[in-house]
């Protein structure tokens, strides 16, 4: 990343000191969570994005990849979150491809409390990353202001009381990977419940030496029951006073559009060097 | 000085339908309570690719040339038109870019893939985080209002002809709840080969 532009930032901040308040920014007022167990990593979230009291997303992802064995649980300011990860997901990719090996948990939140600490708390990212490495397994915590944490079992976010508690109770040494994700995804489930800032959905990530498993929508508490009703309205209802009808045929008789061979799925994929 | 964007004004909405998308925004520009145009339309053309923006009115307007001129040059380098989802990523990163020192505005994209055909629709809050929703997004002044309507209205495979009716609907019903929205309407009916371009009549008041 270039950096930041600053340059609406005088404007806005005459603004700001004549009494404007600030913009309301996407918030994941979220429950997340990790927990270690006996050969892994389980990480888990909940899908409800705020906007002030209303709910801007009832179903987005919380869970961000970083590398292929690292995977990052992000709340706070949703922006924040997903741009810093893949910032240094990027530059983790580069990293690794320099030095020839697997990149490192420690190796991912240090820049991450590097880029963190240097903004001084202004990016709003607060993360659960976790990761298996040649090192071993490894889960911490990154507070937006540069301050890290390296526990057995971990909660962030405005449902992290609710989740914590029932990781207190419930928490034991040596569990299986199934009493992992259950236990994780019932913390979720406390939070979803009983946390106004989070809702829906849980979304499950199992990172083992293996490979790391997304399981996205793990569990469906929340689902809406389909409307018993059609609410259509008779075709003609709405006056209109004017049409235009653009028909793309008639754009395209001016141009000449070739079509590159490749499609789908083998166009997307980037080449590789041998 | 009170809310940018609450200032100037307006109500944007998309909705997916099957097959198609539809765009729709009102057409008023005010200052605080006085309404200077009936005539400020907020939804933009980019290729495939249609751009609704809300907010402050001097970002909207900023921020529709930015983009004419991002894809412009998109288009030279890459010889073809830049996709919704291309698009989404584009909006998203340069609205980012001014993280500590944003445009006041709320964007929302819609159009259909030209090559998947698939519809797609997104929104973004004004520092670029992108909402990426199966069914409907709204932004503006009446956006309470719209996540009301739209979320009652709104139904899956929706017809062009039915998916007008709806979003319009929805567009007009909303608008009349909120004093800084409304004065008439457009709304961009997109399928893979046709956009159909309406007027809606509205409140004049």
């Amino acid at each position: 990343m270039p950096g930041f532009d600053f340059s609406n930032h005088t404007r806005n901040a005459a603004l700001h000191a004549r009494g404007m308040p600030l913009p309301k920014a996407t918030s994941t007022g979220t429950t997340i969570v990790g927990c270690i167990y006996d050969g892994g990593v389980v990480i888990a979230a909940d899908t409800r994005a705020t906007s002030g009291p209303i709910v801007a997303d009832k179903n987005c992802e919380k869970l961000h990849y970083i590398a292929p064995q690292i995977w990052c649980a992000g709340a706070g300011t949703a922006a924040d979150t997903e741009f810093t990860t893949s910032l240094i997901s990027s530059s983790l990719e580069l990293h690794s491809l320099s030095t020839g090996r697997k990149p490192r948990v420690v190796t991912c939140m240090t820049l991450l409390k590097q880029h963190l600490f240097r903004h001084q708390g202004h990016i709003g990212a607060y993360l659960v990353v976790a990761g298996v490495d040649p090192t071993g397994v490894h889960l911490f915590t990154v507070h937006a202001h540069g301050s890290t944490d390296k526990l057995p079992y971990v909660t962030m976010g405005s449902g992290s009381l609710a989740a914590m508690a029932i990781f207190e109770t419930m928490w034991k040494k040596n569990l299986t990977r199934e009493e992992a994700i259950e236990l994780c995804s019932q913390a979720i489930q406390a939070g979803i419940f009983n946390d106004l800032g989070s809702g829906s959905n849980v979304d499950v990530c199992v990172i083992t030496e293996e490979k790391a498993t997304l399981m996205r929508n793990y569990l469906t508490p929340n689902e809406r029951m389909p409307k018993e009703q059609s609410y259509k309205f008779a075709r003609g209802t709405t006056a209109y006073l004017k049409e235009v009808v653009i028909e793309k045929k008639d754009l395209k008789k001016y141009v000449t559009i070739v079509d590159l061979a490749a499609s789908g799925a083998a166009a997307d994929s980037m080449e590789i060097d041998a | 000085m009170s809310n940018p964007f609450s200032i100037n004004g307006g109500a944007v909405v998309a909705m997916v339908g099957k097959d198609c998308v539809a765009i729709a925004c009102d057409l008023r520009l005010g200052m605080q309570a006085l309404t200077v145009s009936n005539d400020f339309p907020k939804i933009f053309n980019y290729g495939d690719v249609y751009l609704g923006l809300t907010g402050l009115a001097t970002d909207v307007t900023t921020v529709s040339e930015m983009f004419r001129y991002k894809v412009n040059m998109y288009r030279l380098r890459e010889e073809r038109d830049i996709e919704p989802e291309t698009m989404a990523n584009l909006v998203s990163s340069s609205l980012y870019e001014k993280r500590f020192g944003p445009y006041f505005v709320s964007p929302v994209i819609a159009g259909i893939n030209p090559h998947s055909q698939k519809p797609f629709v997104c929104g973004f809050d004004s520092i670029g985080c992108i909402d990426f929703a199966k069914d409907f997004i709204v932004s503006g002044t009446a956006s309470d209002q719209l996540f009301g309507t739209c979320e009652s209205l709104w139904e899956p495979d929706m017809e062009p002809e039915d998916l007008f009716e709806t979003i319009s609907q929805a567009m007009l019903n909303s608008v009349d709840r909120d004093a800084l929205s409304g004065w008439g309407a457009h709304v961009y009916v997109i399928t893979k080969d046709k956009v159909v371009k309406r007027l809606l009549k509205g409140r004049q008041d």
